[in-house]
């Protein structure tokens, strides 16, 4: 066991990764002398070499299609996305290459590619810098999507996303880099799967469903409610698609009620989908209509009102009373 | 490496006037066949094409026969009914053989949907070409059997991936070349920018092969651009040069020299094939209401296959022997490529599932399990009966 960092953590992971399989290369921009601009590779180029951590040109597509190019010829690039708002120009390869080659090819031809994007807000940043695009390419076949929550997953996740044969997005809530943890850098990846939803605090009255920069704004808000005599469940996805449902399912059974939180947008988010899936399978056990707890459906605003935009504590208090049927702020209103 | 470079820039390569236009005339391209048959001799670029004797030139004119034959057929089967669309390469097949022949076999093609001459050379199976227009698969061949990938549609994507595995090719040390192919139109496209931008950044063993086929649908290569393609290559630093696509002879040279480049460490080429599409876009595409029948008249005399078969017959090689064999062979290539087609294995249902990922996926294997019942319920008992009732849980699902 060793305390690091959350960015330290995903750095620590890639290392090992690099060591185990030289086809592991990096890829992006700003990633080799300067270490990325969180800088989470740093060290990397130094001991490995340039020839495996690849400075780019500034070209997200680019970026991504040479991936594409160097998974042909057997390597497992790991591509860095400088900021969740940079991806966009690199989308078209995601959706239409990285996704369905392995489909279009039947098989023949893999994409054992990890795209990391550093997401979210509550860093003060400017337009572009702070945004939540993860249910693009949950809505996406062929992809897989995961977000880490504490450095012990970001540690072992990016090492079980690398070795997926499959393409990975890695969403990391850049807020959270610096938040310290206990790393076990002796784990087995095998012996966890990432696409295993945890519970990380139990409960019995209220299920609450969060990812990434959100859990420990959920871990917080269920002691604050067990302050007030309400027991909730908070669960971690870690993985976004696909969604472990069994999990959250099996704790639905037992709460009854279903809170979502998360930075995304509501229209359309994850939110929507966990709640018409958990509806689904286990109607009969709700005592409660799901309820999301979300970002609102806005560009992401200026530093200025990024909080208000953001779901906090006492917001998702807010949800967790409109499923306990509590006095909420939507009290009295059909909503 | 750079000293090479700037060799190629002086010695080699063919900087195209500024004044010229994109479609600008033959004085300026590289040609040792010209359109009336005549071999001429073209400076540096005859010592590349000096081992091909007359069996080679031979073999050559077989190749365009067959794959204009292959396309003759396939344009049938889809006028039968029998593929849902074709994309001719009627007009291109010097440019396609010519380069196609020029390659190794390690070597690995990137290409659009009209290479279909190129995949011949690779040694495709040529009714895996048509199990995509068929609709029988999305892709009609596994990469790594011919060292080429199935055909991109996303015009000007496959640049990249050319790139990134000639960045591949680069970190092993091998001395293999990636080659992309890709149209006028796709000039325009970022990707194929920032392909030039990243292939000359790492000096990364790619060539880029342009068909400037003058139409892009119903869009003329105008449009695209307002100098010859060739010429924005060395502005990205790229050696390039411009080639007239319908002279195959000239098309194995360029290629090979631009190989040549790549495999000796002087990084990537660019060629700009100068042909003409004299077929539809595809099947779908209707040419008379955008572009001039005497374009198509004009383009006409330049056949690449006529101006090789007048230098055969000039060289005593086009015997009428050599003929029958040429006929038999193209006339036993269509016959197997209809019945290839016609007895092509349709897909069965639970396909549609297959190869979306590697592993197991959980999302998807429920509602592959869920189709499968809903499949499977045309074959049982009337519902209400006991079996339906027994598996009463699947209704909570998701279809």
């Amino acid at each position: 066991m060793s305390t690091m960092t959350f960015g330290r953590a995903i750095n620590a992971g890639m290392r090992r990764a690099m060591e185990n399989d030289p086809k592991v290369i990096l890829m992006g921009e700003d990633i080799g002398k300067l270490g990325g601009v969180f800088r989470i590779t740093e060290g990397l180029q130094k001991d490995f070499g340039e020839h495996r951590v690849l400075d780019t040109p500034l070209a997200e597509s680019a970026i991504m299609g040479t991936a594409v190019g160097m998974a042909y010829r057997g390597y497992r690039p790991v591509v860095e996305i400088q900021f969740d708002g940079f991806i966009y120009p690199a989308f078209d390869q995601i959706v239409c290459q990285v996704a369905k080659l392995h489909y279009r090819t039947q098989g023949a031809v893999k994409m054992p590619i990890t795209i990391r994007v550093p997401f979210g807000g509550g860093i003060g940043s400017p337009e572009h810098h702070s945004e939540s695009p993860e249910a693009y390419f949950t809505h996406t076949s062929g992809l897989r999507v995961v977000s880490v929550s504490n450095p012990q997953d970001a540690y072992t996740m990016i090492q079980q996303a690398i070795a997926c044969d499959d393409p990975v997005l890695y969403f990391e809530p850049k807020r959270r880099y610096h938040v310290k943890g206990e790393v076990d850098e002796s784990i087995e990846l095998a012996a966890s799967s990432m696409e295993d939803a945890h519970v990380v605090a139990e409960g019995d009255e209220v299920t609450l469903v969060t990812y990434g920069p959100l859990v420990p704004t959920a871990r917080d808000a269920a002691i604050a409610a067990s302050d007030e005599g309400i027991s909730v469940e908070v669960i971690d996805l870690r993985s976004l698609a696909p969604i472990d449902f069994a999990t959250i399912e099996a704790s639905v059974r037992k709460t009854g009620r279903l809170v979502i939180t998360h930075e995304a947008a509501q229209s359309g988010g994850l939110g929507a989908e966990i709640a018409a899936s958990i509806t689904e399978r286990c109607f009969n056990y709700l005592e409660h209509a799901p309820v999301r707890v979300t970002g609102f459906d806005i560009p992401y605003p200026y530093s200025k009102l990024e909080f208000h935009h953001l779901p906090d504590l006492d917001r998702i208090l807010d949800g967790v009373d409109r499923v306990m049927g509590r006095t909420n702020s939507l009290s009295g209103i059909e909503r | 490496m750079i000293r090479w470079r700037v060799g190629a820039l002086n010695e080699g390569c063919v900087i195209v006037p500024l004044n010229d236009t994109a479609s600008a005339g033959e004085n300026s391209l590289i040609q040792l066949l010209t359109p009336s048959g005549v071999r001429q001799s073209s400076g540096d670029y005859d010592r590349w094409v000096a081992d091909v004797d007359g069996p080679a030139l031979q073999a050559l004119y077989e190749d365009m026969v067959v794959v204009r034959r292959i396309d003759a057929e396939a344009t049938a089967l889809q006028r039968q009914g029998e593929l849902a669309l074709w994309p001719p390469l009627l007009g291109q097949e010097a440019a396609q053989i010519g380069s196609g022949r020029a390659l190794r076999e390690d070597d690995f093609v990137f290409s659009s949907y009209r290479e279909n001459a190129v995949a011949y050379c690779r040694g495709v199976d040529f009714t895996d070409i048509l199990r995509v227009w068929r609709g029988n698969a999305s892709s009609g061949w596994d990469p790594f059997s011919i060292n080429m990938a199935t055909p991109q549609v996303i015009i000007g994507a496959q640049t990249l991936h050319a790139t990134g595995y000639a960045m591949g090719i680069q970190n092993d040390g091998a001395d293999s070349v990636a080659v992309t192919y890709f149209g006028d139109g796709a000039t325009s496209q970022g990707d194929v920018n920032e392909a030039m931008v990243f292939a000359a950044s790492y000096q990364a063993p790619v060539i880029f092969f342009c068909q400037n086929n003058h139409w892009a649908i119903s869009e003329p290569v105008g449009l695209q651009a307002h100098v010859p393609i060739a010429n924005r290559a060395p502005g990205f630093g790229i050696p390039s040069v411009r080639v007239d696509g319908n002279d195959v002879l000239a098309c194995l040279a360029v290629t090979r020299e631009a190989l040549d480049r790549a495999r000796t460490g002087g990084g990537p080429s660019f060629i700009e094939a100068v042909t003409y599409r004299m077929g539809p876009h595809t099947t779908a595409d209707d040419p008379t209401k955008y572009r001039d029948a005497n374009e198509l008249e004009d383009w006409a005399a330049k056949d690449p296959i006529a101006r090789l078969s007048v230098l055969l017959d000039s060289l005593g090689l086009l015997t009428p022997d050599f003929l029958a064999a040429v006929n038999t062979k193209a006339n036993d290539v269509a016959a197997r490529l209809r019945a290839g087609c016609i007895e092509m294995p349709e897909p069965a249902p639970m396909d549609v599932f297959k190869h979306v990922y590697s592993t197991p996926n959980s999302w998807l294997d429920r509602q592959q399990e869920n189709y499968g019942r809903y499949l499977a319920s045309f074959d049982s008992e009337p519902v209400g009966s006991e079996s339906q009732k027994s598996s009463g849980t699947a209704t909570e699902g998701s279809l």
